[in-house]
């Protein structure tokens, strides 16, 4: 016998688990099929979270080691206790997923376990623990995410070759690591072993890091990086990884446009030159719907080509991000229920959680030189914030992008410590059409950080006074 | 903690303005006290406490327009402590500081309250319209010393006592209500020490102007205050309608014109030496704006006509006396008219019908409207169900409402409810005009003066007492071939009467 329901969604990500919620509150009748066997998805599980974990021990690991002494604190030698440090990952994700599961019943929402498959219109099958069942769906809502991109020549074994899955879970600090892309899980994760002792190798295809973000931001970044300990090798692919002795692996790399070979030793690589669309097994071809070459599910408004068919998150087009999917779920959710749902693809913030941290939201500078848009800029550096001095955490800068007629805000592009905080103001900004006189003329309180904001949305305009 | 909320309004009413609060957030209020009036577009309602306690917060801002049920404000309970009991001596603070003749005059002797009168039913509040007295000025009993304005009637405040007054409470232009306090009169003959000063100077109407709206930017308050303009008047283009700094700029850097022309309403220009600035009483713009409204709604189109009205003439003429003497009412025009005009509206049902939306209402009743000019402006009595009423009957509702209008004690339910009207622009000597249609109801018929013209009758010239007839009707809903039937019909049942009778 199968259940009827109005939405079943497939999968339990940020999309997925958001959609939900709101389709329960909603007063939809609504399922979740989840087939990792936990709530929460990538971000939760092997993502977002995880990362973060180590992100903040390993950050505070390297503070006590090496900045204690200059703020007048003694350590006596600083430990790492790597077990310790991976049980408490666990303990932060574990409680998350719980979390989900609690808000599942206080919305209703019924959470079904296994791998769930379109089979037509209307249909989902989900093949669980328990067995087989069929659910019969109104609508329903692809949101199954994304998977580690593949490199040819490449094979993952998350012992030695991990994807991000697997550095998240190594149980000893490797000696040397080579990370093969220089985008943020790369960066992310390269931080947090070189922080806890590894010599970390960086192969970059590009001549740059991380492509698509705003070029001054990564020019500055790179070079922080740099300082930190972390060795850069841009412009150059990676050919092969040989895993035949099982005390080295032996990365062979090349030049990108072509020159001479060379092999690099290492203890662990790691692979993250990006994610795709994870719809394998998914029945598509069963409602009519084809992703296109990179495996994406185009969408107007979140509907597929499929009637009552739905997607959002990693698996339909756009940045990969939770909170982008959670957006999308929400909006989605909503259009389900009859009201207007809407995601601004114009204000997607993005963050990369390494120290110091970088965040950027709206259109990049080379964006804006493209379109031919005049533009102004404003940039204030955290060495002339006050609070930046007494942290001792003055790298880096916040750079605002605005319209040189109107002074509307297009983008903000930052660098320092806690600066995937700050971005939420200019993004609520953006989402007024504040102009930078706007941000420029509202109080911040002294001394924090958020003045470097202020401060550098005066810079549009040519008052910064502190600077 | 209560909140105040808008009143049910009477039938058809779904909206109102907020007018003046009489009340300051942190006064304190006892049950039953007006706190705040409403103006719906027929009358002013008050608003009272409905339990005691402190004015909390208000949350409609004069000028602000509230449906029925919204929240206006809150009132705290009056056991919440330190505020009823801090804003109380600010309160008297304010006030004695605001009427500096007071305590001279007060000291002279006894003194006696002034208080409105009762305005008539239905009336609930007046404008304080002028003082006839000053402060000083001595009064006798009775006599005239204030006068009153409302919807309907002007209204005459007689001093209470033999004496001077000691001093107006309130001022020129305020709103008061029957039973309140505007001055005192003092008993002492020798008060004629008191400062002779004028009237204190009418309360600026700024707080109705000042907050609400639409959020302001930090840069559009910049750009705004330098420009010198109001950033309520720019256009915005933001969230919600808010002006961006674009909006402003692009609003400040437009040519002169356009941008002083929104801004000149605000500004109340200088009176030359021969003109004089008098407020319009709010009836006068109630009917400004209903008049204006149903011109930018309706497609108003006018048709005309003519009608002999000998047949009219002849029967009154005949059966006057007999009529009389049965109904103790004379049998005038305006009967034969709304008959005349109930039996076409049955005929093209259009003309009784409103738009509402995209929808057609058409109503199966014929209530009909009939304008009457008083004094004090022009008011729309109604006579309900006017097809099952004999023509005593019609002439006498008219009488009776045509002397409820001139007495100012119309109500609200007289008023409303018409589906046509009859306007006799006649009685003034009007030969030809276009009425305006009275929204929302789709017909109006104009009344003319009769007049003895030479007409071709038969190949022959005859004199004969002749009206011009003026259909107004909106043209999204009445054909014209509807409209000029309609007209031929009222035109054929006044020349030939007995066609009603027939229902032909």
């Amino acid at each position: 016998m199968s259940e009827s329901y109005d939405v079943v969604i497939i999968g339990g990500g940020p999309g997925g688990y958001n959609c939900a919620i709101r389709a329960g509150q909603l007063g939809l009748k609504v399922a979740c099929v989840e087939m990792r066997g936990k709530l929460g998805g990538t971000c939760l599980n092997v993502g977002c979270i995880p990362s973060k974990a180590l992100l903040h021990a390993s950050e505070m690991f390297e503070t006590a080691s090496t900045q204690f002494a200059a703020m007048g604190i003694k350590t006596g030698g600083v430990e790492l206790d790597l077990p310790a440090m991976m049980q408490q990952k666990a303990e932060a994700v574990d409680g998350l997923t719980k979390g989900i599961e609690f808000l599942f019943k206080k919305n209703g929402v019924d959470y079904i376990r296994g791998k769930g498959r379109i089979a037509g219109a209307g249909t989902v099958e989900v093949d669980g623990e328990d067995g087989a069942k069929t659910l019969s769906a109104k609508h329903i809502v692809i949101a199954t995410g994304s998977e580690v991109t593949p490199l040819p020549g490449v094979e993952i074994d998350e012992d030695r070759v991990v994807s991000s899955t697997g550095a998240l879970e190594l149980d000893k600090v490797p000696g040397k690591l080579i990370l093969i892309g220089a985008g943020v899980i790369g960066l992310e994760l390269g931080s947090v072993w070189r922080r806890l002792g590894a010599e970390v190798t960086v192969i970059e295809y590009l001549d740059r890091i991380l492509p698509g973000m705003d070029t001054e931001l990564a020019k500055t970044a790179q070079r922080t990086f740099a300082k930190q300990g972390i060795e850069f090798r841009l412009g150059h692919k990676v050919t092969g990884v040989d895993t035949s002795d099982p005390a080295k692996l032996k990365v062979s790399i090349e030049p990108s446009a072509g020159g001479d070979a060379e092999t690099l030793e290492a203890d662990t690589v790691l692979v993250a030159i990006g994610r795709r669309p994870y719809t394998e097994g998914l029945g598509l071809e069963t409602v009519g719907i084809e992703p296109d070459a990179r495996g994406f599910i185009s969408n107007d408004h979140f509907r597929t080509s499929a009637e009552n068919v739905w997607v959002i998150g990693d698996t339909t087009h756009g940045p990969m991000l939770a909170h982008k999917a959670e957006d999308e779920g929400v909006a989605c959710a909503e259009r389900i229920a009859g009201k207007a749902g809407h995601v601004n693809y114009g204000v997607i913030p993005g963050v990369v959680y390494t120290a110091p941290e970088i965040a950027s939201v709206g259109k990049t500078e080379d964006e804006l030189k493209a379109e031919g848009r005049a533009y102004k800029k404003g940039k204030f550096p955290f060495q002339a914030n006050s609070r930046a001095r007494t942290n001792h955490t003055t790298d880096g800068f916040i750079k605002i992008l605005a319209d040189a007629e109107t002074d509307e805000i297009l983008g903000a592009h930052m660098i320092g410590a806690h600066v995937g905080e700050m971005i939420g103001e200019i993004c609520l900004a953006m989402e007024f059409q504040a102009a930078s006189e706007d941000v420029a003329r509202t109080c911040h309180p002294h001394p924090t950080l958020t003045e470097a904001v202020r401060q550098a949305a005066m810079g549009v305009e040519g008052w910064t006074m502190q600077a | 903690m209560t909140d105040i909320t808008v009143p049910t309004l009477g039938e058809s009413i779904t909206e109102a303005t907020v007018g003046q609060w009489l009340k300051a957030e942190g006064d304190a209020v006892k049950k039953d006290d007006v706190l705040v009036e409403l103006e719906t577009d027929k009358v002013s309602v008050e608003v009272s406490a409905t339990e005691d306690g402190v004015l909390g917060a208000i949350t409609a801002q004069p000028g602000d327009t509230v449906e029925i049920g919204a929240v206006l404000g809150r009132i705290d309970g009056g056991a919440g402590g330190a505020k009823p009991a801090e804003a109380a001596p600010a309160k008297q603070e304010a006030k004695e500081e605001s009427k500096p003749a007071a305590a001279p005059a007060a000291s002279g002797g006894e003194t006696t309250d002034i208080i409105v009168p009762v305005m008539g039913e239905s009336v609930a509040e007046g404008t304080l319209s002028t003082f006839l007295k000053k402060p000083g000025e001595a009064v006798k009993k009775d006599e005239t010393i204030a006068e009153i304005e409302t919807d309907k009637v002007a209204l005459e405040v007689p001093a209470p006592a033999d004496g001077v007054i000691a001093e107006w409470t309130v001022a020129e232009g305020t709103s008061v209500t029957p039973g309140s306090v505007i001055g005192r009169v003092s008993a002492s003959a020798g008060a004629a020490a008191a400062p002779a000063a004028s009237a204190p100077a009418p309360k600026a109407a700024a707080p109705a102007a000042a907050s609400g709206d639409r959020p302001v930017a930090p840069s559009v308050r910049r750009i705004s205050a330098e420009a010198g303009v109001d950033p309520q008047n720019i256009p915005g283009t933001g969230r919600d309608g808010r002006a961006t700094k674009a909006d402003a700029m692009a609003y400040v850097n437009a040519p002169k014109a356009p941008a002083a022309a929104a801004a000149a309403p605000s500004v109340p220009r200088e009176t030359g030496p021969r003109e004089e600035r008098v407020r319009m009483t709010r009836l006068r713009q109630t009917i400004a704006k209903r008049l204006k409204d149903a011109q930018n709604t309706a497609a108003i189109l006018t048709t005309y006509n003519e009608a002999d009205m000998s047949a009219i003439m002849a029967a009154r003429k005949a059966h006057q006396e007999a009529f009389v003497a049965k109904h103790g009412v004379k049998l005038g025009f305006m009967s034969f008219f709304v008959k005349a005009c109930v039996a076409a509206l049955k005929e093209i049902p259009a003309v009784n019908a409103e738009i509402d939306g995209t929808d057609l209402i058409y109503k199966n009743y014929y209530n009909m409207g009939v304008a009457v000019g008083t004094d004090r402006g022009l008011v729309v009595p109604v006579v309900r169900d006017a097809d099952q009423m004999s023509l005593a009957e019609i002439e006498k509702e008219i009488i009776a409402l045509g002397k409820k209008a001139r007495d100012g004690k119309l109500t609200i339910e007289d008023m409303q409810g018409a589906t046509f009207t009859l306007s006799n622009g006649g009685v003034y000597g009007s030969l030809m005009s276009m009425p305006i249609l009275n929204a929302p109801q789709s017909g109006i018929l104009g009344m003319h003066k009769i007049q003895e013209r030479p007409v071709a009758e038969n190949g022959q010239v005859v004199i004969r007492p002749m009206m011009y007839l003026a259909l107004s009707y909106d043209h999204r809903i009445v054909d014209g071939k509807e409209a000029v039937t309609f007209l031929v019909r009222v035109k054929e049942n006044l020349e030939d009467p007995q066609r009603m009778l027939f229902d032909i």
